[in-house]
């Protein structure tokens, strides 16, 4: 017997109603992909194409991608986009924006990429006040090969290369670039968000959204890192990952505003 | 001039601004042709011998309107290249050879993500050959490389890399050295010429039209309902691309006393100018030999070579490495002519490759041996 | 009988969806409930819509997927539970 309290969500409304979200943003080509069931990068993909979309800077925009699983949607957007090699994205973007400085810039790099592989870049990009907006997606894994620590990868947290959890006698223990870019002077907003819930997912959002503001002022590097869910890397059931990213990740990788020089 | 002036002397002095010719610096030459070919952006990392490119570049890019970044590495300089060179710029990195090598990985996918990019190595003696002619980074990749006499004719090279790198969408790598850059020669730099933008450039406009540009060394697919990069695809469609670069750029050599040579000296780059010296002096003395002086190493003169070697005894190459051109010799003759190495390191304790080897006497005896001919004096 | 009020409403992609449950606790009515022993064309479980949707859109925020299309209603409406 069906169950009568169930609403049909098979078709558009009959009465009249306005569509305030599509299914993909306007900015994503094809929303279907290969990533995990509950990964956040989409997610995060998401809410960076709708600021840039929000502020109209859609026909300035040139994306420099990193190299991780989100590397996936760098041949599926409508804005314009350059791949760069695996922690390389901060001097591409630097040659892009000194050479076109009115155009937006962004980087979106993944934790191993920005941190381990290249953290100089990032950190030599932000201390030069590069008017470009670098973007971490930071799950502590190394995801698309499988699950492998990286330079964020959170004290006890077990990775195919930290089989016991990373212990700092071994492994050492991991850098908060957020934290780190917020003392460097040449960023201008420094922020750490999530999106492991709803409230983190709006309060991101708006981090974005300042970011690339702060980058039309012209007055530093912004930075905005995401915590996001990646299940499989943290060999946990999909439904148990956004509770993951709050004790393990976010207790350490803490989210908030860090610097914001024109506040 | 007053009257009492000296009789029948006259001395008139164009000034250096109208006749265009100037003494300067290899490496100052360097600097000025590649604005001059329309080179707006620059990024380097100081090593010696090509620190002063850079400390030119930083001195005069910016009066052109271009953009010269003192990279906090190499690693960095040829990534920031590489945007630059993504927006439609023409723009150039460089270093020595240990430089060099930390750029390969970025300069073999800036070759799979089909970009235009002058690359100078100022050489720290000629060991860097194989790293430019065999693609020194991972993958199969072709570059063009030039390889300049004397700062004149890097002026030429400079202009042609420019050319050859924006018609080929594929890195074109300079092969300079230590007498290039600190030695002086009287130069013309051409007048500049303002390059245009080519349609695949990025310049953010074309985001939100359903055809927003991708530049990527992983394809051009857009993703289309489950279909997304198809690596298969690109890598072909970049071979198929190298073999039209390969069979599209005429090699170039030059060639001195080929005609009736029993020995044909093979040297590239600095060097060659001192085997020339030998060369001469020989022919002087009624020695019959000849040189073949590659200046595209890749691709490799090996008809020129074929054509010049073909009623000669010995193939003589000369060359400041323990022997590298000197496979693409064999491989121009195929067993047609013997060919012997005559080169070796030249080497004092800088190790910038720049040593007491080279030196015309020596070169010339290790000539003359081939003529069976005992030592001459120096 | 009680009635709850009803702003807006979703469609939803049933066979996009990969089961990962991120919507359901993301709605603030909580109107959003998994299905029990229906599975999509691909094998997993998914979203089905109870009446008290306000528009939000924290689904469709919040969903990997790209599963849901939310509307608002230009009056809203009181519906029997």
């Amino acid at each position: 017997m069906p169950d009568a309290r169930i609403v049909p969500t098979d078709r558009p409304p009959a009465e009249p109603a306005r569509l305030v979200d599509d299914f993909t943003p306007a900015l994503i080509d094809v929303g279907a992909h290969h990533l995990c069931p509950g990964c956040g990068e989409p997610v995060a993909m998401r809410l960076a194409m709708e600021a840039l979309a929000e502020l109209e800077l859609v026909r300035r925009a040139i994306v420099v991608f990193g190299i991780g699983c989100y590397t996936a949607f760098s041949n599926n957007l409508d804005v314009e986009v350059l791949q760069a090699l695996h922690g390389r994205a901060p001097s591409v973007a630097t040659g892009v924006k000194r050479m076109r400085p009115d155009t937006t810039v962004l980087t979106i790099q993944g934790d191993g990429d920005m941190v381990s592989e290249g953290l100089q870049e990032v950190l030599h990009a932000a201390a030069r006040g590069e008017a470009v907006t670098c973007v971490m997606l930071n799950n502590g894994v190394f995801g698309e090969t499988g699950g492998h620590m990286t330079a964020t990868t959170v004290v006890g947290q077990r990775t195919k290369t930290s089989l016991d959890g990373r212990d700092p006698e071994l492994h050492g223990r991991p850098i908060l670039l957020a934290s780190l870019l917020a003392q460097v002077d040449g960023t201008a907003y420094v922020a750490r968000g999530a999106v492991n819930n709803a409230g983190n997912v709006a309060r991101t959002k708006k981090m974005l959204l300042r970011a690339l503001d702060v980058q039309q002022q012209k007055v530093g590097l912004s930075f905005v890192e995401i915590l996001t869910m990646c299940p499989t890397g943290w060999f946990v059931e999909t439904e148990s990952a956004p509770q993951y990213l709050d004790e393990k990740l976010a207790e350490v990788h803490r989210p908030g505003i860090l610097k914001d020089v024109l506040a | 001039m007053s009257g009492g002036a000296a009789v029948g002397v006259t001395i008139s002095r164009a000034p250096a601004a109208q006749s265009g010719r100037k003494l300067m610096t290899g490496s100052e030459a360097l600097a000025r042709s590649m604005i001059a070919a329309g080179c707006r952006f620059f990024a380097g990392y100081p090593m010696t011998p090509f620190t002063e490119v850079l400390e030119h570049m930083a001195r005069l890019l910016p009066a052109s309107g271009g953009v010269c970044m003192n990279a906090e590495s190499e690693i960095e300089a040829v990534g920031m290249a590489w945007g630059a060179a993504a927006t439609g710029a023409l723009a150039a990195t460089g270093s020595t050879g240990q430089g060099l090598s930390l750029m390969q990985e970025s300069l073999a996918e800036i070759t799979l993500a089909r970009l235009p990019l002058v690359v100078l190595n100022m050489a720290r003696g000629q060991g860097d050959y194989f790293q430019a002619t065999r693609g020194g980074g991972h993958g199969d990749y072709r570059h063009v490389v030039l390889a300049p006499k004397d700062a004149a004719e890097a002026v030429e090279l400079v202009g042609l890399a420019f050319e050859l790198t924006t018609r080929w969408r594929n890195p074109v790598v300079v092969m300079g050295d230590y007498y290039l850059a600190h030695t002086s020669r009287t130069v013309e730099i051409p007048p500049p010429r303002a390059p245009s933008v080519p349609a695949w450039a990025l310049d953010g406009s074309s985001g939100g039209s359903g055809a927003a540009k991708l530049v990527s060394f992983l394809g051009s697919y857009k993703q289309r309902d489950d279909v997304g990069y198809n690596l298969a695809d690109h890598y072909r469609a970049c071979a198929a691309e190298t073999k039209a670069m390969v069979a599209g750029v005429t090699p170039l050599a030059e060639t001195h006393h080929v005609d009736d040579a029993e020995v044909i000296a093979v040297a590239f780059g600095t060097p060659a100018r001192f085997v020339l010296a030998a060369v001469r002096e020989l022919r002087a003395e009624g020695a019959r030999v000849g040189l073949v002086r590659p200046i595209t190493l890749f691709p490799f003169p090996s008809a020129a070579l074929a054509a010049a070697a073909s009623g000669a005894k010995v193939v003589a190459v000369y060359e400041n490495n323990q022997g590298q051109m000197v496979d693409d010799v064999r491989l121009s003759l195929l067993g047609a002519v013997p060919v012997e190495f005559i080169g070796g390191l030249s080497l004092d304790d800088s190790g910038f490759g720049i040593g007491p080897e080279l030196e015309v006497g020596e070169v010339r005896r290790r000539i003359e041996a081939l003529l069976g001919r005992g030592t001459s004096g120096a | 009988m009680s009635t709850v009020t009803v702003r807006g409403t979703v469609v939803i992609d049933v066979d996009a969806c990969k089961g990962c449950r991120l919507c359901i606790d993301a709605c603030p009515p909580q109107v959003l409930v998994m299905t029990g022993h229906e599975v999509n064309a691909r094998g997993y479980r998914y979203p089905q819509l109870l009446a008290g949707c306000t528009g939000c859109k924290a689904c469709s925020q919040i969903c990997p997927d790209f599963v849901f299309q939310v509307y608002k209603y230009e009056t809203p409406m009181e519906v029997p539970v």
